[in-house]
């Protein structure tokens, strides 16, 4: 097996979840439970599949995929915090929500029901082997950029203190639910990034293509106990166990499903505590305070 | 009528309402985008769905394995605990049903395969079940992430097993049971005829009933639901919270494990990779537009059953998948819905001092 090509390829596979677990990170420090990653990012790919293929231009399908993922963030945020609605419950409705909208509307624009036209991504030559391609380089910018918002930044504490102790928050003059709104909104829009690049590297939409992507990413925020860089290298950990199974692929060493099951094992794991135990935001989930 | 009980009929009646007024609305939108008249979709929607044998037959066909998964959901919620499995629960249900009716002679008569393949479904459900409640009350492991990550282990192993080791030539099921099929309604009812409505929903009304009087009528139910509401106190009051827990979502998981029998023993007498389909995920719905009363999960599931067969219905006009985009919305104003209309009515009663 070769090393870089190895390498190269995983960091593809981890592009996706690196946007959505950056987005699961603020939204779940500001204390919002993140569930619907997984309807951001379908969302945001067919809405970038839809810019992309009436402009013909791949920069207006990431904004539009962006604005597609803000859309859904804002459902999620106006019903979780205006309304107080459970968050759980929310969060599993956006999924099916997503699936069904972008069912209904790639009927409705390309009278299909399994996927859109061919769409123009981004220019790659064969030899950069996808490092030609911006999306990549601003998923791997992500991290260390979320890093510095949430530890660095006026706005990335109070997200921590509405996340740990909403009502100290509050006593100090934030306006928790404003903080929470921009968490969530920013992490529709991560997310629905991930749904782009998925989007564009694949030049077209196919019906569930984010294909579980976002539960893998909820699965990483965890196991990288809600802290930017690790949920970094659990999402590299994660693409790595998928490259090694891809690339083994014929040799039948181990199963693929087992290889599936990979970070969601971890995940329970860590939740367990066995090896240090996931601890989350404090006020994780309160719709009361 | 007393007022406390009118209370809690107008908390429970409200927010369905709502979300139905609100998802009525959005159905306008989404078919007068298509070009048709919303009129004459909605009763197609109805006529095909309790307007004629069949199609009433499917949906008592749909709205029995979501009674299921709709009961094992608010069995969990009245213990306070949140149930995100049932979709694999249903599944290795399913499997475990269909395993037995392999096992077992052809020459066993139904009235006792019947039964041995429910305890196994139940028994299947109520394992995947146990392992969230056991890491919940071992190692505080919280029970939503737990068994979402559950779903996705039980059902990518179910999927080895069929594909490896298990499957018919050319598809993903098992070969067709030996003993235990459930009779079809059409042998009772010839209007059924070609509907998957089978004897199943019996047991299905039977658990929903066996649920309320576990809930309302027994101790442990009492208990249950001391938990639900308030651990701490029930904790206080000498209840062993954890063994509650522990009970409450291993019973959930053996209730959506039951519910695999529908498809299983009373459908297509075999399991087949996927045959949830999203009923597990569906049953989150039910139990919360039905309140967690088990009357209002066998409404709730009818509702539900109705919108995806009516799917079907309209689809000539207006894409099946509107009806998803609907069961999104109903969820999400429902759930919208719910604290407001509690907080509405709490505010309306208070007595105007100041």
């Amino acid at each position: 097996m070769n090393p870089i090509s190895f390498a190269t390829q995983m960091i593809r596979i981890a592009i996706p979840y690196l946007f959505a677990a950056s987005g699961g990170v603020i939204a779940e420090r500001s204390g919002i439970i993140s569930l619907a990653l997984e309807g951001f990012m379908l969302t945001g790919a067919f809405s970038a599949t839809l810019g992309a293929y009436y402009s013909g231009n791949p920069w207006i399908g990431v904004l539009a995929g962006i604005a597609g993922g803000l859309v859904f963030g804002m459902i999620h945020a106006i019903a979780t915090i205006r309304y107080r609605a459970d968050q759980v419950v929310v969060g599993i409705a956006i999924n099916l929500l997503a699936v069904g909208v972008t069912r209904f509307f790639l009927k409705l624009a390309f009278a299909s029901s399994s996927n859109s036209p061919r769409i123009s991504g981004f220019p790659a030559r064969l030899s950069a082997h996808g490092f030609d391609n911006p999306l990549l380089w601003m998923g791997l910018l992500v991290t260390p950029a979320l890093a510095f918002v949430l530890y660095r930044t006026r706005f990335g504490l109070r997200v921590r203190a509405v996340g740990e102790h909403p009502d100290a928050a509050e006593s100090v003059g934030i306006h928790v639910a404003r903080v929470q709104y921009v968490a969530v909104a920013l992490s529709g829009m991560l997310a629905g990034l991930g749904g782009v690049y998925l989007a564009l590297d694949q030049h077209q939409f196919t019906d569930q293509m984010t294909a579980g992507r976002g539960f893998i990413a909820v699965a990483a925020v965890i196991f990288g106990r809600w802290d930017p860089v690790r949920a970094a290298l659990a999402c590299l950990l994660f693409a790595a166990a998928e490259t090694l199974q891809i690339q083994l692929q014929g040799n039948h060493v181990i199963p693929s499903q087992f290889v599936e099951m990979i970070p969601y094992l971890l995940t329970i794991i860590a939740l367990a505590g066995v090896v240090g135990r996931a601890i989350p935001p404090a006020a994780l989930g309160k719709t009361e305070h | 009528m007393t007022s406390r009980f009118r209370e809690q009929v107008e908390e429970a009646l409200f927010p369905p309402l709502v979300a139905l007024l609100v998802a009525l609305i959005c159905g306008d939108l989404l078919i007068l985008s298509y070009g048709q008249s919303p009129a004459s979709v909605y009763r197609l929607l109805l006529e095909g769905t309790w307007g004629n044998a069949y199609g009433f037959g499917q949906v008592l066909y749909k709205a029995t394995t979501l009674t299921f998964t709709g009961l094992a959901v608010s069995l969990g919620i009245r213990a306070g605990l949140f149930n995100v499995g049932a979709e694999s629960q249903l599944a290795a249900g399913g499997f475990l049903a269909a395993l037995v009716g392999l096992g077992l002679s052809p020459s066993i008569p139904g009235v006792i395969g019947v039964p041995l393949c429910m305890i196994a479904a139940a028994f299947g459900g109520g394992v995947v079940g146990a392992i969230p409640a056991f890491l919940r009350v071992k190692f505080g492991a919280h029970e939503v992430i737990v068994t979402i990550m559950l779903n996705f282990i039980v059902l990518a192993f179910l999927n080895w097993i069929i594909a490896n080791h298990l499957h018919v030539p050319e598809t993903l099921h098992t070969p067709e049971i030996h003993t235990g099929a459930i009779p079809r309604l059409s042998q009772f009812i010839p209007g059924f005829h070609g509907s998957a409505a089978n004897l199943t929903i019996v047991i299905a009304l039977l658990a929903a009933f066996g649920v309320w009087f576990f809930l309302f009528r027994t101790r442990r139910g009492y208990e249950l639901r001391a938990v639900g509401l308030q651990p701490d106190a029930a904790e206080y009051g000498g209840i062993h919270v954890g063994g509650v827990w522990f009970r409450a979502l291993t019973l959930s998981g053996a209730i959506a494990g039951l519910g695999g029998i529908n498809y299983v023993l009373g459908y297509k007498h075999y399991y087949e990779d996927g045959f949830a389909g999203g009923s597990g995920f569906l049953g989150i719905a039910v139990a919360l537009v039905g309140r967690n009363h088990p009357l209002g999960v066998v409404l709730a599931a009818l509702f539900f059953a109705t919108l995806s067969q009516g799917g079907l219905a309209i689809h000539a006009f207006v894409p099946k998948q509107m009806v998803e985009v609907l069961q999104g919305v109903v969820i999400i104003a429902v759930a919208m819905s719910v604290p407001e209309v509690r907080r509405a009515l709490r505010s309306a009663r208070r007595p105007a001092t100041v």
